[in-house]
């Protein structure tokens, strides 16, 4: 599917400073509301992936592939690699672009295959006391018979633990979809950074939609209220920072936003590589514990 | 057919619309009408035919523990609406009518069989145990005070999973009790689960999982997703006995299924193995 690009019209919006109630509700475009657009941006076909970021942010990269269990899963792509001057561990979701590859990915949701080989890499990572780089973008981890079977909970479970506990510096970064459990296995981090445009969910819109208002059509209005974009997240103390994306942001025109997340994953490396070990897990267990709203 | 599913519905206490009218449960094994408050005052099983019904917290805290010996923390935290998620505020306070419950889980210590320990028992009649900020930072709590006090931790867990209402809150809980846990575990103290009908989604995903024994009651529901997520994804009729305590303890997911009128000893046999030197009771091979 060729469709072109179209430009968000919220960003004229706010400019402009029309007040959303001036505007006829039908004169009003769907994606006008900010949790919509961004959740829409984030499953644009041309937008940025895991493997778009890998080819520009770094060097020398070799691939690690499978779980050396059970197989290996497309839907998690990880490498070691150098950032700059570190070698580090990548660790990215991957949707696919085109048909035959977003088949081969599983359209981006993980099996238990992915996260055990994702295991391994923190595993690597943290013998040979290398950062981890996480790349988050999935509309959730797999739902299906195989995956029950193979133990889909515990896997994450485990992957969650095995980020509690990492010593080695670990940053995250919600580059597309953060759909829910299977995007948070790879979200518990020293620093968590999104996209502008990125969305971070406990459930799919859609889902949400269709349990408040026994209708899937109605995902931008349970987007609103789902509070998932990276501004809500920054708000709630969740998300330490926030990547701006130019206009028309895709994989073919990506330069400015692969600096601006180069420099905050050089900002980030540069803190986190000078704590030792035990302090760098205090400080990121201590980060989630302190995390209350009651 | 679903067996587990349906149990949902009829395990549910009907709120009778003419008050002081009997509450009828429906048995989804042998489909007798049972008077819910008479079985849910004893062991939430069918007389009939020992088919299971949900257990509420309190009354599985009475069987389990040593008369007496609970003690409750932070009973009263009370749920915010964190999100200003629409009609959130009214639906916690009918499910607070209906169950009589603050919120989905029960925090506590106590005693079974004289062995020690740190108690969280959810409950499933309260937003089907749904994990949001309170249940999530009780958890939290309690496995802080177990490591504090050098107690091992049984949970019992019965969940929808994530609290949707609270949105992306509800998600960073699994993070949030994934390393209150980690810090227990790794002071070399035991956490054993026991997965009751149903525990699905975020719970499973999380602390569920991470226990060093993890138990289960016959026939209840436990998986990830939850079976209708599944068969919306597959496009087809589910498997029988899918996702069923049986189904993980074949695949290799469970230690031991428990039969709910051997959970006392049981636990507290296994307590006592991991337990030596910290009982109550003196002369169980006590050593430091």
């Amino acid at each position: 599917m060729m469709t072109k690009e179209t430009k968000l019209p919220i960003k004229a919006l706010q400019t402009k400073a029309v007040p959303l109630e001036a505007i006829p509700i039908d004169a009003l475009p769907i994606e006008a509301d900010p949790a919509w657009a961004s959740v829409m941006s984030a499953r644009k076909e041309h937008r940025p992936q895991a493997r778009d970021y890998i080819d520009k942010l770094f060097h020398g990269v070799f691939e690690v592939r499978g779980d050396q269990c059970m197989g290996d899963d497309e839907a998690i792509v990880t490498a070691v690699a150098w950032f700059e001057t570190y070698p580090v561990t990548v660790i990215g979701q991957q949707k696919g672009h085109t048909l035959e590859e977003r088949m081969r990915c599983n359209f981006g949701m993980p099996s238990p295959e992915g996260y055990r080989k994702s295991m391994r890499a923190l595993q690597q990572a943290e013998k040979f006391h290398r950062p981890v780089i996480c790349l988050v973008d999935t509309p959730g981890a797999f739902c299906g018979v195989e995956a029950e079977a193979k133990g889909q909970g515990r896997v994450i479970a485990e992957h969650l633990r095995a980020m509690a506990m990492l010593k080695t510096p670990c940053i995250s970064i919600i580059i597309g979809e953060g759909g829910s459990g299977g995007a948070l296995a790879l979200s518990l981090a020293d620093r968590l950074i999104m996209l502008e445009n990125s969305y971070f969910s406990v459930i799919s819109p859609e889902g949400a939609a269709s349990i408040l208002f026994k209708d899937s059509s109605l995902a931008s209005e349970a987007a609103k209220n789902l509070k998932l974009t990276a501004g809500d997240l920054k708000r709630f103390g969740i998300v330490d920072g926030i990547i701006h994306e130019p206009e028309g942001y895709s994989r073919f025109h990506m330069d400015e936003s692969t600096e601006a997340v180069r420099k905050s994953i050089r900002n980030a490396l540069k803190r986190l590589t000078t704590l030792p070990p035990d302090r760098l897990v205090e400080q990121r267990q201590q980060k989630y514990l302190n995390m209350r709203w009651q | 057919m679903n067996l587990f599913s349906e149990q949902i519905e009829h395990s549910l206490p009907q709120t009778g619309e003419a008050t002081g009218a009997l509450e009828i449960l429906r048995c989804a094994r042998c489909g007798r009408d049972l008077v819910a408050e008479v079985v849910l005052a004893g062991d939430a099983a069918c007389p009939y035919c020992g088919n299971l019904f949900r257990q509420p917290a309190y009354r599985r805290i009475e069987a389990i523990v040593d008369s007496g010996s609970f003690i409750e923390i932070e009973r009263e935290t009370e749920t915010g609406d964190p999100l200003s998620f629409p009609g959130y505020r009214t639906k916690l306070e009918k499910e607070r009518v209906k169950s009589k419950m603050q919120e989905g889980v029960v925090i506590g210590k106590a005693t079974i069989k004289g062995q020690r320990t740190a108690l969280a028992v959810m409950d499933s009649y309260f937003m089907m145990g749904s994990m949001g900020t309170v249940v999530g930072e009780k958890i939290v709590i309690l496995a802080e005070f177990a490591l504090h006090n050098r107690l091992p931790l049984v949970i019992f867990c019965a969940s929808g999973g994530a609290r949707m209402q609270e949105g992306v809150l509800s998600l960073m809980q699994m993070s949030r009790t994934t390393i209150a846990l980690a810090r227990h575990s790794a002071a070399g103290l035991l956490h054993l689960n026991v997965l009751t009908h149903p525990t699905t989604g975020g719970v499973t995903a999380s602390f569920a999982m991470q226990g060093d024994i993890t138990l289960a009651e016959p026939g209840a529901l436990i998986g990830f997703a939850g079976p209708r997520v599944i068969e919306q994804t597959m496009r087809d009729k589910l498997p029988e006995g899918f996702q069923t305590a049986e189904y993980l303890y074949e695949h290799g997911f469970i230690d031991r299924i428990i039969e709910r009128r051997d959970m006392r000893e049981t636990l507290a046999a296994i307590l006592a193995l991991h337990n030596a030197g910290h009982t109550e009771t003196a002369g169980q091979g006590a050593r430091r």
